[in-house]
């Protein structure tokens, strides 16, 4: 039968989408999720299907990187030196190089930009002053400096400074970054401590001075990746690799401020970079978001046609039970109408401990994140809709017609065969129309517990506050998937409700 | 041919069916009648097996009905009901041919059959594709007759098989049907309410009442033998208003 192939071939196209090649990963801030999505686009423009994920702070993502998680992410020299391998000794690239590859993981040449400690000025005094560098501020004994107290705290910081340049200043305060940043622009002081990279620097028309005699720590932005992804996907870590040395501090800056200030989608920044830079095309991101979208939309119908297929399996025999033995009946249709009044967000998470449970006395390992607990949550909210349909279809069937039947004296199984299940098809079919509409719009809860689907361009949307990816990205397509379900179950029917049955509703 | 032995049927407390024996004898039209509910519709269920009976027992040709041999006997039975009961998800065509091609008779026999009890029943042969829902009242009748009729049954069972046809129609099959019944032969039980349907159809008239036979005979036993005033009460209030006519035509 038709139908039947189609459905067959929708879920194996679902399931080869739903494993990506390459996953990226970043940590959490702002200048983080530029570069992820930098790579994760550069990764896609060869071809691949890429995930890209925000997590969390760095331990969270180098045990991510180190354990398989992720495929790579974009950290700082610094901080591997200074805080991931602060135990060891390292003092130059080769030997950093040397450490990472215990772990399996390369990195890149620097991007470009180093984002560390800087001294800011207000860029109209700067200019009056004729200060460009750090060492210049030994010729202005008299400015007053308010420094956070971190920076202020910190051997590092303004200790090392204060020494290496041998700066004369002695009106030096500790204050909050923000207070910091207003006491600048009143004039109330002439310089404070930043990050090199920060967009506050644009946005208030800071000068940074420059570093010249290197005494703050480099922290310049490189790829971590593993070492495997150079043999699985080597064109994708070549892509990525067209990054490296191509990333100024003005770029970043700009990018971050775009991201931080103006709440552009992150998406759409990278890209105009990479085309502009590197002359890739990602353009205006449409063929990314077509992508991400046949993705998403190919995951979702995995998890509905997975779930109802399931759900259909054993829900019309036991409506069929169920319309045969009355008392068995009204158990059943009385249990799973419970299971359709438990709210879809509670079902959901109660399948996270039962999973767990089931693992535990078992020793079968099923995950409770994932494809399974939604699938699972769907074919428990399929059921109702089947069930009851396959029992009032066959029960609705006029006592002449089934008593004609038994007396021909066709037996029972063929009666319901050849006689009952005909008369009901439309019946059922519409309970299973009904099970599928529904579960396409429950589907998009199911990205809660990480099964992807439309509900992912939803749930990152709403992290972001970027109630356009909300909208475009999730609702609409879960919406617009919703009506091909339903459109898809109306030529069904007329595949298979039975000529008759469709010739009588229209006398 | 057909023996029913002191059979009962309740529903509840109500008595469908008093203890009722009853002979139907072979290659003929017995016609059961009576006003509604008076139980003739529940006699001729618990022939076929759709009701079983409390008490008593039915046999066909000698075997008695049970539960088992039920589906089996059942195949060498004919039963019409009012409006057809037709399966409206299949076509004329398989409706008649179902059972047949069911137990896997000949394809070319089910052919011949066919064609041949639609010129029986004066069936266009042409309708055959068509749908109940495409076709008249009359026609749905005559289609469930050949169901009936197609594994060719030694008896067959009619359930007011007219009742909601219009007059003409009605009149129509009637007609149809006795010359049926003579041309094949067989044995025939039916049910009706119309006592003119009754004796132009059946050679033997039971009538009934409140669950009990209140008299069978032929339909001159009835009426000029009535067992009591029911009998003749029930005759008369089915007489026809042409009768009138010519009854005062009559009198001087």
């Amino acid at each position: 039968m038709k139908p039947t192939w189609l459905i067959v071939l929708t879920i194996a196209v679902a399931a080869g989408c739903a494993a990506p090649d390459i996953r990226i990963g970043s940590k959490r801030d702002v200048e983080g999720e530029i570069l992820g999505v930098m790579f994760a686009q550069l990764a896609q423009s060869t071809g691949a299907s890429v995930e890209y994920q925000r997590l969390g702070g760095t331990e969270i993502v180098w045990q991510a990187l180190i354990s398989g998680d992720i495929d790579a992410y974009p950290e700082y020299t610094g901080t591997l030196t200074r805080q991931i391998f602060s135990r060891r000794d390292i003092q130059t690239e080769d030997q950093l190089r040397q450490v990472l590859a215990e772990y399996g993981i390369r990195m890149s040449k620097p991007l470009g930009f180093n984002n560390t400690y800087a001294i800011g000025m207000q860029e109209s005094v700067a200019e009056k002053l004729k200060i460009r560098k750090i060492s210049d501020l030994r010729q202005h004994p008299d400015l007053k400096f308010g420094f956070t107290n971190e920076f202020l705290g910190r051997a590092d910081g303004w200790q090392q400074i204060k020494a290496a340049y041998k700066l004369p200043q002695q009106n030096v305060i500790g204050m909050q970054h923000a207070a910091a940043y207003q006491a600048l622009l009143s004039g109330d002081i002439a310089a404070t401590d930043l990050y090199s990279t920060d967009p506050d620097i644009r946005q208030f028309h800071l000068r940074v001075l420059q570093d010249d005699l290197e005494v703050f720590p480099q922290y310049k932005a490189v790829l971590l990746y593993r070492q495997e992804l150079q043999d699985r996907h080597p064109r994708a870590i070549e892509a990525m690799l067209r990054l490296e040395g191509r990333i100024s501090e003005e770029e970043i800056i700009e990018m971050n401020r775009r991201r931080k200030i103006d709440r552009e989608p992150p998406r759409v920044i990278t890209s105009q970079f990479l085309e502009r830079e590197l002359g890739i095309r990602i353009g205006d991101s449409t063929r990314q978001i077509v992508n991400s979208l046949i993705r998403n939309a190919a995951i979702h119908l995995y998890l509905v046609a997975i779930s109802l297929m399931a759900a259909i399996v054993l829900a019309i025999p036991l409506g069929i039970a169920a319309a045969r033995r009355p008392a068995l009946g009204q158990t059943v249709l009385a249990v799973v109408g419970i299971l359709q009044t438990v709210p879809s967000l509670a079902l959901l998470v109660f399948m996270i401990p039962l999973l767990a449970y089931i693992s535990s006395r078992t020793g079968v390992r099923l995950p409770g994140t994932g494809n399974l607990p939604a699938i699972l949550a769907l074919f428990l909210y399929s059921l109702l809709p089947i069930v009851r349909n396959t029992y009032v279809g066959l029960h609705e069937i006029p006592v002449s017609l089934r008593e004609s039947a038994q007396a021909l004296g066709l037996p029972a199984g063929a009666r319901l065969w050849l006689i009952e299940l005909p008369l009901a098809t439309r019946t059922i079919l519409a309970g299973i129309k009904t099970a599928a509409v529904i579960n396409v719009g429950t589907a998009t809860i199911g990205a809660l517990v990480g099964a992807g689907g439309f509900g992912q361009p939803i749930l990152t949307g709403l992290n972001l506050n970027d109630s356009s990816m909300v909208f475009w990205q999730g609702a609409l397509p879960a919406a617009c998937l919703a009506l091909i379900v339903q459109g898809i179950f109306e030529i069904i029917e007329r595949a298979v409700v039975p000529k008759g049955l469709r010739l009588s509703t229209k006398v | 041919m057909l023996f029913l032995e002191e059979i009962s049927k309740k529903y509840g407390t109500t008595a469908a069916l008093r203890p009722t024996t009853l002979e139907v004898p072979p290659r003929q039209t017995l016609v059961l009648i009576g006003p509604s509910g008076c139980g003739k519709s529940t006699l001729l269920r618990i022939i076929i097996g759709l009701v079983r009976s409390d008490s008593g027992a039915v046999f066909f040709e000698n075997e008695r009905l049970t539960a088992d041999n039920v589906l089996q006997l059942r195949r060498r039975m004919g039963y019409v009901i009012q409006d057809g009961g037709l399966f409206p998800h299949l076509s004329a065509r398989d409706n008649v041919t179902l059972m047949a091609r069911y137990l896997k008779r000949d394809a070319g026999w089910i052919e011949n059959r066919l064609l041949e009890l639609a010129q029986l029943t004066q069936f266009p042969a042409d309708a055959l594709e068509r749908y109940p829902v495409q076709l008249s009242g009359g026609q749905r009748q005559r289609v469930s007759l050949m169901r009936a009729l197609m594994l060719d049954p030694d008896l067959l069972l009619l359930d007011e098989p007219l009742g909601a046809l219009d007059p003409i129609i009605r009149s129509e099959l009637q007609r149809d049907l006795k010359q049926i019944f003579r041309t094949l032969g067989k044995t025939v039980v039916l049910v009706t309410h119309d006592m003119g349907e009754a004796g132009y159809l059946g050679d033997q008239i039971v009538l009934m009442r409140d669950g009990e036979v209140v008299q069978q005979g032929t339909l001159a036993e009835l009426v000029q033998q009535p067992a009591n005033d029911f009998v003749t009460s029930f005759i008369n209030a089915q007489r026809s208003p042409l009768e009138s006519i010519h009854a005062k035509d009559a009198s001087p």
